[in-house]
């Protein structure tokens, strides 16, 4: 794998409070249910835009190493 | 004790006269090896169990003479649909390009595939079929033999084999008694099976339905066979009670709802069913080679089951015909292994897929299906995900030992060495044949012709390999469309469909393994030491 291909690690989005705003908004007014159901959909939609199987696996491990779990 | 009576001696036992069994008896008797198939039951098991055959098994079956009538008697199927609760959210249409002597799939329960499987063994000059003859023992001889215990009438006999398929089943005999473990995944969910025999023909499609209305389980899948038989496959969930789950009364009140209080129909068959989807760790113990459920299980959905069982079967017996025929090392044996277990895993994965799906169980599973089902309504990505069962594909030996690097001229395009031979409309004169009619039992020769001056000289060096390969049975030329009907010797390619899907050009040669898998190619005619070099890998040699 190249370096390039690796998932950055440093803030890659143009204005991150706006997004860190919208995507806390979206979630006003939802149930915890409903916030579930709704990040559920945001995450489908966004690994179809990332689309490389292997940057969804190196992101899903990522997250799920930075969990403090065993 | 009743004595066997062979012309010779078999040197090949069939455990099992399920329709992977009969099968490997008549492709072994393609290579004119003698088999003897046992089987405990004395009659066919009426239970019409496996009901879709792919495209490849097919093709398989077509080796034996046997894709005419199963396409004749069977239900030929296109459409799968998908529904949640009561809206359709996906459909799909299998039907691949036209210009196949297959279609993609058929619908027809196993009893009739197995009835029409004796039928062509009875042709053959010696018997091969004996029911009521149980396997209850095997072990190995000193020379590296098996030696089976057989019990037929209250006495046993020995039957000395230089090899074993084992196509006994789920609960093989053989596996039990070798003490070999199968492992993986065993699900809770319990399905019901019911058959039954409807008064009215109902469209050829597949149904599948998550959260039925009709149903207070997960899915329910209908589908339908010849004969007015519909199979519906219905989720329960876990912890079912296997005797009153399948109480006919029972069972009618749950079909009433998917029919109708009116429907008249009859039940045909009953079964309460675990998910598994688990393998043994090898498939070859020395001279015994495991192969369909024997060696492993799947999901019924996707149809992997008896597809992937009649394709080990098709990678088995070339193998071995060739060793006892003394063309091939016995290190081709190896090879079985080698080139099924990956397919297995493969048909594994993927069944351990579609039941995940089917059968949700953490809070996340739940929440991600139900936004699927949502995203699906109106964005066609998220349809890719919803999966009621991803229907049996061939397995493609790419990078096989037994496989040559591909000629880097091809760009990929065409049929990759590993990959399966690719069907088209071919004429023999006026006479419309199949290109999978064509090709040999053995390996064969696929060569390409567009100029008049190759259509000469291929011919002499198509010979010549022949003549110094041992196992090269027969070649095949086909001819473009461009030079039609200048030879009857040659294949033409009235439709160009042949050129197109095997990605020919003129001189361009394919080495054809037994099982018509491809085993090397050359775009343009490769000198005959090349040649040599790949026929001989594709042998363990």
């Amino acid at each position: 794998m190249n370096a390039d291909d690796h998932l950055t690690q440093i803030n890659n989005i143009t204005d991150p409070d706006e997004f860190y705003e919208d995507l806390i908004q979206a979630h006003d007014g939802l149930s915890a249910d409903q916030s579930r159901q709704l990040n559920s959909r945001i995450i489908l939609l966004m690994a179809n835009q990332i689309a490389d199987n292997r940057k969804l696996t190196e992101l899903i491990t990522l997250a799920r190493m930075s969990l403090d779990v065993t | 004790m009743e004595k066997l009576s062979f012309g010779r001696k078999p040197k090949v036992l069939v455990v099992g006269a399920g329709p992977i069994g009969l099968a490997a008896a008549l492709e072994f008797a393609n290579f004119e090896i003698e088999t003897l198939v046992v089987d405990e039951l004395s009659e066919i098991n009426r239970a019409s169990k496996a009901i879709c055959w792919s495209q490849r098994s097919l093709e398989i079956l077509n080796r034996v003479g046997l894709a005419e009538q199963l396409i004749d008697k069977g239900s030929t199927w296109k459409k799968g649909r998908v529904f949640k609760a009561e809206e359709e959210i996906y459909n799909f249409n299998l039907q691949v390009e036209a210009g196949s002597k297959a279609p993609a799939f058929i619908n027809l329960q196993q009893y009739y595939v197995e009835q029409f499987l004796i039928d062509k063994l009875k042709e053959l000059e010696y018997p091969v079929l004996r029911r009521g003859h149980k396997v209850v023992g095997i072990s190995l001889t000193k020379d590296n033999r098996a030696l089976v215990q057989i019990e037929h009438d209250q006495d046993i006999y020995n039957f000395i084999a230089d090899y074993v398929v084992a196509a006994d089943g789920v609960r093989s005999t053989i596996r039990k008694a070798l003490e070999l473990e199968m492992q993986g995944n065993y699900f809770d969910e319990q399905f019901l099976i019911v058959d039954v025999k409807v008064d009215k023909s109902f469209p050829l499609e597949r149904k599948f339905w998550f959260q039925p209305t009709f149903h207070d389980g997960q899915s329910a899948l209908l589908h339908v066979q010849p004969d007015n038989i519909l199979r519906i496959d219905l989720q329960l969930g876990p912890n079912m009670n296997p005797e009153s789950e399948q109480d006919e009364e029972r069972v009618r009140a749950r079909v009433d709802k998917i029919l109708g209080r009116d429907a008249d129909y009859q039940i045909e068959w009953i079964s309460l069913y675990n998910f598994s989807c688990k393998r043994i760790q090898r498939f070859r113990h020395g001279p015994i080679f495991f192969v369909g459920d024997a060696a492993h299980v799947v999901s019924p959905f996707g149809a992997r089951g008896g597809n992937g069982g009649l394709q080990d079967i098709d990678n088995l017996v070339w193998k071995v015909s060739s060793v006892i025929n003394g063309k091939a090392p016995r290190a081709l044996l190896d090879s079985y292994d080698e080139e099924r277990i990956p397919a297995a895993d493969e048909n594994l994965l993927n069944s351990a897929r579609s039941t995940g799906f089917m059968t949700p169980k953490t809070q996340a599973s739940i929440d991600f299906r139900e936004a699927v089902f949502d995203l699906s309504k109106t964005m066609p990505f998220a349809r890719e995900f919803i999966n009621s069962g991803r229907l049996s594909q061939p397995y493609q030996y790419i990078g096989s030992a037994l496989v040559s690097e591909d000629d880097i001229s091809f760009c990929s395009d065409g049929i990759l060495p590993g990959q399966s031979i690719l069907d088209a409309p071919i004429f023999i004169g006026r006479k419309q044949t199949w290109l999978i009619d064509q090709i040999a039992i053995g390996f064969s020769l696929v060569a390409f012709v567009d100029e008049e001056k190759t259509a000469i000289s291929i011919t002499k060096y198509l010979d010549e390999v022949c003549r110094q390969l041992d196992l090269v049975e027969k070649f095949l030329v086909v001819a473009s469309k461009r030079l039609n009907g200048r030879s009857k010797k040659f294949l033409c390619d009235t439709s160009g469909l042949a050129f197109e899907r095997w990605a020919a050009s003129d001189g361009t040669i394919y080495l054809v393994r037994p099982d018509h898998h491809i085993a090397a190619r050359w775009k343009a005619t490769p000198t005959i030491s090349e040649l040599k070099k790949a026929y001989r890998k594709s042998i363990s040699l």
